[in-house]
């Protein structure tokens, strides 16, 4: 018996529209594609879908800010001034939850989607239905997550962490519904991932070998590596969560033989992992950009490979040091914190890579370098106040101060998401077709710059001088340097709206790019028209490895 | 490497339906665990996921069948299969992972033993065992018996080790094109799964009726059903994969070298029957 075939028009063969070298055509034979609204929702074109994760990215972004810019208005000076501490502790939670999980992670996603086939020579990601079904579980999974602001009892209130028992003895009754979002949220990151090492696997033009892929590339395997391995572990932990509050098992609950401690182990070994996601594809980004304005080869390449990956080994081995106070037994407090230190040998590899990149380069500062550069020097400083913090005795006193805070955020803000506008400054010649606007970009680098170090800066004081995070009020000795803290937040939230008018303007238009829209761009991504056609490398392009 | 003929699908309304469809069933069990009230949604919503994979999977094996997947798609769905089923084993090693760390770690130093034994001070009387038969606190009642793993669930690991075997000599058929021998050991495969998931069942029934074990019984009952739980769950989607996979031979799908559909299912099955040792051995024997 044969199966009914489905009309032969609504099927694409790249092999009967390909033209020589991935160059632009519109002859195709297919169904005209889909218009308006269907054309997004429907897609399954990797450009179109990385358009889609960038933009949602960026809208989320938003909504985060605006949540971290409310908790700053509160803390602008002491006392309770604003909102009620309940709320508070809502806008905290949220502002970590919507930016680690919507903004940092979908952008570098979209980042992937965008430019992993275009720098591998390939036609498309390995899966692209399942690519497509990747980024729509988003909106949902947040929409969800955001609505439960709206729930009786307010949204999740119990930090980004969402320790057990707060989570679940005296959680908001919308903590389930926060559990289920996540769940779909998890199910679009494993998706995601498992595309994307199989493009990367299996997808290379021919003759690009493992060791001639683009760091980028490296960085984004390792990475998906990382979310098949510890998603599934969030996963599992919040269906814990989910048990011990609706069915009355006691995982986390030492009344019955169950352990609160036992949820920081496993959030942790989910968590950690997650932070290096964060970071690792922001590592291949700068790696790409540095060489390029520098117009050097990279220094090291096979040695950020291996850096990399090495981090990616540590990174499993590392998440008791989130753990320090809670009573860990000697011997792991000393294992878990000589493991975080060595972490310290790859990442130093790595910074040392740039600098010796940089040196005796020639080198111009477009925007995406600047971009990068502020990268290097602050994503180092929020290292080294990680090393301090992985010292488990001192430790002890910077635990759930705002030291912790301006540490995390020094390699979260002006590392991730440094990283990801230097990638939009450097990639959107090859989205749009135009430059972005330099003079527009100059200001947005500048009061970035100076609105990141504002608001992080002196967290590093207010927490060495002992002020807990995730408080509304706080004693009147840590007054100047919060409303310093503030000020810098406010600048830095609204400087970015001089990022949003960039990216427009460059959408309608601008100084035309060319293929190769910089001096120094070598990757493959270089070789095909800017803006990149629909569909590109349909019949694999002539790949020459370079010497790295 | 890139060959000349990759297949790009053409435009899909499956994806955006299927996460349309799991957002209604999300909210749905959430309505239902919160409020009482969303057992309709969530159950609309499941239907919709089911059909959605359904008709998405009905389309890809129709271009299968009409020849449009190359080498290069089948090393692509080779390794999404294989990393979906390494995410499959990270779940579990979640769940085996907070057992091992409840049994080595948080019991005995409940108990006053080791590094944190401090923590014998919030229930002096409380004796660490395993299974763990009097929880802490007097508020949570344990189970009244522990399984045997002599019985039913040494019936169940000769069950699935069983329907590996058969599973394997069904595979050897296909690839050598004996389509009876096949289609007959993917029956006894089925067969085989069908009672492992009966037996399971009067297990729990035997386990909630007459030993006590529940999922309120202390972490013993927690750790016991969700393992075996998540496990189970997993033996009826394999069983479904392969019910499947019975169909399409039934309709002469499937060649003796491309039959990538059918390998697959086989690595599903096997990985939920590894999973199975994990939990006998450390679930019910030790």
């Amino acid at each position: 018996m044969a199966p009914k075939l489905p009309p032969h028009h609504s099927l694409q063969h790249s092999s009967t529209t390909a033209t020589a070298g991935g160059q632009v055509h519109d002859d195709h034979d297919h169904h005209p594609q889909p218009r308006g609204i269907m054309r997004w929702l429907l897609t399954t074109n990797h450009k179109e879908i990385g358009s889609l994760y960038l933009i949602f990215s960026l809208i989320m972004f938003f909504i985060g800010g605006i949540f971290a810019l409310v908790v700053r208005a509160e803390l602008f000076q002491p006392g309770l001034n604003l909102i009620n501490p309940e709320f508070f502790n809502q806008m905290t939670t949220m502002h970590g939850l919507i930016m680690v999980f919507a903004a940092v992670m979908p952008a570098f996603t979209g980042l992937a989607n965008w430019m992993i086939p275009l720098q591998i020579g390939a036609p498309d990601m390995a899966l692209p239905r399942l690519n497509n079904f990747s980024f729509w579980l988003l909106p949902v999974a947040f929409t969800l997550l955001l609505s439960t602001l709206l729930m009786p009892g307010g949204g999740p209130n119990f930090g980004w962490t969402f320790y057990a028992p707060l989570s679940t003895t005296y959680a908001p009754p919308s903590t389930t519904f926060f559990i289920l979002s996540l769940h779909i949220a998890g199910v679009s990151s494993i998706l995601g991932a498992i595309n994307i090492v199989a493009t990367i696997l299996n997808m290379r033009a021919p003759g690009m070998r493992m060791m001639d892929m683009p760091l980028f590339v490296w960085t984004w395997l390792i990475t998906a590596f990382l979310l098949i391995a510890v998603m599934p572990v969030l996963a599992g932990v919040i269906t814990m969560m989910l048990m011990d509050i609706n069915f009355g098992t006691s995982f986390f609950d030492a009344a019955g033989g169950g352990d609160p401690v036992l949820f920081q182990h496993l959030f942790w070994f989910f968590g950690h992992p997650e932070v290096y996601i964060m970071i690792l594809p922001a590592f291949g980004i700068v790696s790409a950009i540095i060489p390029t304005f520098a117009r050097k080869r990279l220094f090291g390449y096979a040695s950020m490979v291996y850096a990399t990956a090495s981090i990616a080994v540590l990174s499993f081995l590392v998440w008791a040091h989130h753990m320090f106070v809670v009573g860990l037994p000697l011997a792991a407090t000393l294992f878990f914190m000589y493991t975080t230190m060595l972490i310290a040998v790859p990442t130093g590899v790595k910074v040392f890579n740039w600098i010796t990149t940089l040196f005796r380069g020639s080198i111009t500062f477009e925007v995406p370098m600047l971009f990068a550069l502020a990268f290097v020097v602050l994503f180092t400083i929020g290292g080294f106040s990680g090393l301090m913090l992985a010292i488990a005795p001192a430790d002890f006193q910077y635990h759930d101060t705002y030291f912790v805070v301006a540490h995390f955020h020094y390699v979260l803000v002006p590392g991730a998401v440094f990283s990801i506008m230097a990638a939009v400054y450097y990639w959107l010649p090859k989205w749009t077709g135009h430059y972005p606007s330099e003079i527009l970009g100059k200001w947005h680098f500048w009061l970035s710059v100076i609105g990141v170090n504002l608001t992080f800066f002196p967290m590093h004081f207010s927490g060495l001088a002992g002020m807990p995070r995730r408080i509304p009020d706080y004693a009147l000795q840590f007054a100047d340097f919060n409303l310093v803290s503030s000020l810098g937040a406010f600048l830095f939230g609204f400087s970015q709206l001089i990022f949003v008018w960039v990216i427009i303007k460059c959408v309608r238009g601008g100084v035309k790019a060319p293929a190769k829209a910089w001096d120094g761009a070598e990757d493959l991504e270089w070789s095909v028209p800017s803006p990149a056609p629909l569909h590109t490398f349909e019949t694999p392009p002539d790949f020459k490895p370079v010497q790295h | 490497m890139s060959g000349g003929s990759y297949y790009v699908p053409a435009t899909s309304k499956w994806p955006v339906l299927g996460s349309l469809a799991l957002g209604v069933m999300m909210i749905g069990a959430g309505m239902a665990l919160v409020h009482g009230n969303g057992t309709i949604v969530m159950s609309l919503g499941l239907i919709g996921v089911l059909t959605v994979m359904a008709l998405w999977f009905r389309d890809v094996v129709m271009e299968s069948r009409q020849g449009l997947y190359d080498a290069q798609m089948d090393r692509s769905f080779r390794q999404g299969m294989g990393w979906f089923i390494f995410s499959e084993v990270m779940f579990f090693a979640a769940f085996f992972g907070a057992l091992f760390y409840i049994r080595v770690f948080a019991l005995p130093w409940l108990d006053g033993e080791g590094a944190k034994g401090v923590a014998a001070l919030l229930w002096p009387d409380f004796s660490a065992t395993w299974p763990l038969m009097s929880p802490p606190d007097p508020s949570v009642s344990g189970p009244r018996e522990v399984m045997n793993p002599w019985q039913l669930p040494l019936v169940n690991t000769l069950i699935l080790v069983a329907s590996s075997i058969t599973l394997t000599i069904a595979h050897e058929g296909l690839k050598e094109s004996n389509r009876t021998a096949c289609r007959n050991w993917l029956i006894a495969t089925l067969a085989l799964g069908f009672v492992f998931v009966i037996i399971q069942g009067v297990e729990y029934y035997q386990a909630v009726t007459h030993y006590g074990i529940t999922l309120q019984a202390g972490i013993y009952g927690a750790t016991f059903f969700m393992l075996t739980g998540f496990h189970g769950l997993h033996v009826i989607i394999g069983v479904t994969i392969l019910a499947v996979m019975l169909v399409r031979i039934l309709r002469g799908h499937f060649g003796g070298h491309d039959h990538f559909g059918f390998e697959a299912s086989c690595w599903y099955w096997h990985f939920v029957d590894v999973v199975w040792i994990g939990l006998f051995l450390f679930v019910y024997v030790f």
